[in-house]
């Protein structure tokens, strides 16, 4: 059963409806986490005892991160699927993660320096994650500058792919190299810019909201791909049905 | 499609892009001119107080030679693309990605090294001590090649384009970030008469991983671009 | 708990709600984005087949 699923998503047609009735399910999925989560977050979870309030910030900021780096990896495996196997779906869901990946690599870098303020003072800190982060901004910001200067979105899919794949290679390379970079200029007394020993009642609505940003993801990136396909398949029979019936 | 047919493709591809870069020996100055002048824009910027400038120097040297590097990568793809031999690489029964290391590296002969020639002047406009300026041309001689690998990466993609060359830039640089951090900081760790083993092999990590990945990644490129 | 005290956050609330408003109006706006660019696609071609199918 589990191949022909697959099989009878490789057609626009089906995927586009399975789509369609998917993407109510992720939304209210996303809305029922992130209201408990920022329930939890911010109302019941105790101050800190450092940093008062101002740590609730994490909610927002280590969920962003994660997917930031989650949604790369994600964008450069669907791009080498696409690539090896010539599967246009997975061109499609590539394409799609570009834009919500450099959008959450962007909330992960201004929360973080809004965190940044309270503690240090300063609105930009060159920590060792904040500055990976940015580089892999500019790495989303490349893939997105490539994608828009190609005319045929064919091409244009599958360049993206190969700098999706080679940028993925480098992150760790970039990631440690920065780190140890880091150690170089901080001084002995390490502010450790972790988030607080995570106390449960921390570690429950940081696991929901990360859980939620998922789930956003996946229904923002399902959006895309609909707008995509719509895109690619526009003189084919369903598409002009569709038009219709809109 | 035996090896010895593909080591004489291989020299005769580097031997033909020496020989038309020496024709057109001009050229081959610009990018050490570049890597001059952006070098003594910054005391100018900065003001010449000679401590400060020793501490900056090998940021603002290195970053200066990865600006002239990248801005001469264009020339590896372009003329070819053009008139019409890129298509024909990609015809021929050797394996792109060898025929790509011959272009790379008549590249990086033609841009990369000669930037060596002019590394130790600079290092005396910015008051570098000798073993600094020795630690200096080690890294640019393990670095210049990964910059060239990396680079081609970028062209490769980006060939196709009309104005490939700003958003080659934004390509490639991010990918530049762990050899900026490492060669900069081997210099000045050896302005400061440490030992600098570790960021060189560091260095040359990065350049053997470039030179076995990289090739693959330009041939699948370029077999994209000209799709 | 009262509101006015939620509200302050201990005294970070410029940080807090800051950080939360800008977290929703890029997510919000990542939501809006494709919904317009779908509506936008689904005229393009409505109005493409309609010139077609005057043309023949």
């Amino acid at each position: 059963m589990f191949n022909n699923f697959f099989h009878k998503l490789a057609s626009p047609k089906y995927f586009y409806g399975f789509s369609g009735r998917l993407l109510p399910w992720l939304a209210t999925g996303f809305i029922l986490l992130t209201l408990a989560g920022l329930y939890y977050g911010l109302v019941k979870a105790p101050p800190d005892y450092q940093q008062g309030d101002s740590y609730r910030i994490m909610f927002v900021h280590v969920p962003s991160a994660w997917m930031s780096l989650f949604i790369y990896v994600v964008m450069a495996g669907a791009g080498a699927i696409g690539l090896v196997w010539r599967i246009k779906l997975a061109e499609v869901i590539s394409i799609s993660s570009a834009s919500v990946g450099a959008s959450f690599t962007f909330l992960a870098l201004v929360t973080g320096s809004i965190w940044g303020k309270p503690m240090w003072g300063t609105w930009w800190v060159w920590d060792a994650r904040l500055t990976s982060e940015l580089i892999l901004l500019f790495l989303y910001l490349g893939i997105i500058a490539l994608h828009n200067a190609i005319d045929d979105k064919r091409i244009a899919a599958r360049a993206t792919a190969i700098l999706a794949i080679v940028g993925v290679v480098n992150i760790p390379i970039i990631h440690y190299s920065v780190e140890w970079w880091n150690t170089l200029h901080q001084g002995p007394t390490v502010t450790k810019f972790d988030a607080p020993s995570i106390h449960l009642s921390m570690l429950i609505p940081l696991l929901l909201m990360a859980v939620a940003f998922k789930l956003y993801y996946l229904m923002v990136v399902l959006m895309r791909a609909r707008c995509e396909v719509i895109e690619r398949e526009r003189n084919t029979g369903w598409v002009k049905q569709l038009v219709e019936s809109q | 499609m035996n090896s010895d047919s593909l080591t004489r493709a291989y020299t005769l591809l580097l031997k033909r892009d020496l020989i038309l870069a020496i024709r057109r020996r001009a050229e081959m100055l610009n990018p050490l001119l570049f890597f001059v002048l952006v070098t003594s824009l910054f005391p100018l910027g900065i003001g010449a107080y000679p401590e400060l400038l020793e501490t900056i120097g090998p940021g603002i040297i290195w970053v200066a030679a990865l600006l002239a590097a990248m801005l001469s990568l264009d020339g590896i793809f372009r003329s070819d693309f053009e008139d019409g031999t890129l298509e024909q690489f990609l015809l021929s029964s050797h394996p792109v990605s060898v025929l790509v290391l011959a272009k790379v590296l008549a590249h990086w002969l033609i841009t990369g090294l000669p930037l060596l020639l002019v590394a130790p002047l600079l290092g005396i406009l910015l008051g570098l001590p000798a073993d600094a300026i020795r630690t200096l041309l080690l890294t640019l001689l393990l670095g210049t090649p990964v910059l060239s690998l990396l680079g081609a990466v970028g062209v490769a993609l980006t060939v196709g384009l009309r104005k490939g060359g700003m958003i080659l830039s934004l390509l490639v640089l991010p990918l530049y970030v762990p050899l900026l951090i490492f060669a900069a900081n081997a210099v000045d760790t050896a302005a400061a008469g440490l030992p600098v083993t570790a960021h060189l092999s560091f260095i040359s990590a990065l350049l053997v991983l470039a030179l076995s990945l990289s090739p693959l990644a330009t041939a699948a490129a370029l077999r994209i671009s000209l799709s | 708990m009262s509101i006015s005290e939620f509200l302050d956050m201990g005294g970070y609330a410029v940080y807090v709600w800051s950080s939360y408003g800008i977290t929703l109006i890029v997510l919000v706006a990542n939501v809006i984005g494709p919904l317009r660019l779908r509506r936008k696609l689904l005229a393009d071609i409505a109005r493409a087949t309609r010139r077609a199918r005057r043309k023949s």
